[in-house]
């Protein structure tokens, strides 16, 4: 079991706890605002952009290289940059604190 | 070689040297083909302008055959994203479960159909009815107007194979003249009297602009949803195997949809005006010319995609960019994506098994490239579950 926090664009903070699927998944099924995840978590499509607190790097670990190929083209992408449908739910995010991009 | 394959013809110049060239009605097109390449250029919306004249980005170039502005995709920032943050919520309908629900009814009866007959052209007889019948929930307008645009055959600018029609796109534009003057008279809950009722940027859309927006819905969605739905059963049909997967592990068939969407590329590629002298691949372009961002080569590069000439029915990473990429990105993918999802849930409910009879190759002429990018004509059977 993971406490994963969502904070949107309007600064509306949404705890979730998830155990097992994508971190995408867990905010389209409960209706994140700016996590929409077209593609369904192939990577393909780049709408569910987050940032991820300073603090919580290290519970996500870092991008992959296509990953990033992605955001570099993102305007609003930095070094905390992270397409949540490739984070994956487990033990290891518990706590961590995601800004929803768009 | 199975008939649902399509080989990549732009393999050896992309690796080469990453861009192809072809000329298009006196006005030459620079076709990039590299995944980094493509992508970076359709980010680059100042270099590589939609906004350009009417008709000059979409290759074959449609100048000779429309004045009309087809919106949002020829139009470039900061204006596109005022359209776009009115068209993107109707756009985005369906996902919701209603809408859902309509399309699976209608794509029940067509499965029920061709399930009833010894054997169908899944171009005429399937794709299209289904694409079209589709478009009356995606206008929200009555089922029986899709009768019309089924008879207008599987491309409104075309009437055979590549060439443009001018009288044949001057029925649509007469159409939709005559659809949005009933909305005006009658506004009722379909698109056009969304748009009419609209503003962008504080002004009403005008009717010219109500005319480019569903221009571009009528054409933008009909040969590439009827490529993929006709692609896609070829391919189930010729690896029976894989609906069977389908079926059993309904948690793939995401990841295989937008694979079947990789593989087959519904679209080709797509044109832009450079705005200034620039290069690509160490490739001088000039101003005021065109290059394209090809899609179809994009989605084979072999540095970004492993084994990227198959299918990979359960394809993890898959960055593909048959919606195309950044700005202009598809404005009827969450449709079009709404569409297979329907179809795979609807035929792994109902049919055991596919054939492929015979087939009719559409193959475009690219200059120096030849690519298949579906059939003609498609005559399969279908089996009961």
């Amino acid at each position: 079991m993971a406490k994963i926090t969502f904070i949107t664009s309007d600064n509306e903070t949404i705890t979730l706890e998830g155990t097992s699927g994508s971190v995408m998944a867990l905010a389209v099924d409960n209706g994140v605002k700016g996590i929409d995840g077209d593609c369904g978590g192939v990577c393909s499509c780049a709408t569910c952009h987050v940032h991820v607190l300073p603090e919580h790097v290290a519970k996500t670990g870092e991008a992959s290289e296509i990953e990033t190929d992605m955001l570099e083209l993102d305007d609003n992408a930095n070094e905390f940059s992270r397409l949540c449908c490739q984070l994956e739910i487990s033990e290891a995010l518990d706590g961590v604190v995601l800004r929803v991009a768009k | 070689m199975k008939k649902s394959e399509i080989t990549c013809p732009f393999s050896e110049a992309r690796t080469n040297k990453g861009f192809g060239e072809m000329d298009d009605q006196n006005d030459p097109v620079t076709m990039l083909l590299r995944h980094k390449d493509v992508r970076k250029g359709a980010h680059d919306w100042k270099t590589f302008q939609s906004g350009a004249t009417p008709g000059r980005i979409v290759i074959p170039s449609e100048v000779n055959i429309r004045t009309t502005r087809q919106i949002p995709f020829e139009v470039d920032p900061p204006q596109h994203k005022s359209f776009r943050d009115i068209l993107d919520p109707w756009f985005k309908r369906p996902l919701e479960e209603e809408y859902q629900a309509k399309l699976t009814a209608q794509i029940s009866v067509l499965v029920d159909e061709v399930l009833a007959l010894d054997s169908v052209d899944v171009i005429s007889e399937f794709a299209l009815k289904l694409q079209s019948r589709a478009l009356t929930l995606l206008l929200n307008t009555a089922y029986d107007k899709s009768d019309l645009w089924i008879s207008w055959g599987t491309h409104v600018f075309r009437s055979e194979g590549e060439a443009l029609d001018g009288d044949k796109a001057a029925i649509l534009y007469d159409y939709i003249d005559a659809e949005i003057d009933k909305a005006i008279a009658n506004p009722g809950a379909d698109l056009y009297s969304v748009l009419l009722a609209s503003e962008v940027d504080g002004k009403k859309l005008t009717k010219e602009e109500v005319k480019g927006v569903m221009i571009l819905t009528f054409a933008g969605g009909r040969d590439t949803v009827i490529n993929a739905v006709s692609n896609s059963l070829a391919y189930l049909a010729d690896n029976p195997k894989s609906l069977e997967r389908l079926r059993e592990e309904p948690e793939i068939r995401n990841r295989a949809i937008e694979e079947l969407i990789r593989y087959y590329a519904p679209l080709t590629q797509m044109g832009r005006v450079v705005t200034e002298d620039t290069t690509v691949c160490e490739h001088a372009i000039k101003a005021d010319t065109r290059i394209s961002l090809v899609w179809a080569a994009a989605n084979r590069d072999e540095k970004v995609f492993e084994n990227a000439n198959e299918v990979v029915l359960d394809r993890k990473m898959n960055p593909h960019l048959s919606f195309g990429f950044g700005t202009h990105n598809c404005l009827g993918a969450t449709h079009a994506r709404a569409i297979m999802k329907v179809l795979v849930e609807v035929l792994t409910a109902k049919v055991q098994s596919m054939e492929i009879i015979s087939a009719e190759e559409n193959i475009e002429e690219l200059g120096e490239f030849k690519r298949k990018v579906g059939f003609h004509a498609l005559q399969m059977k279908f089996n009961k579950k």
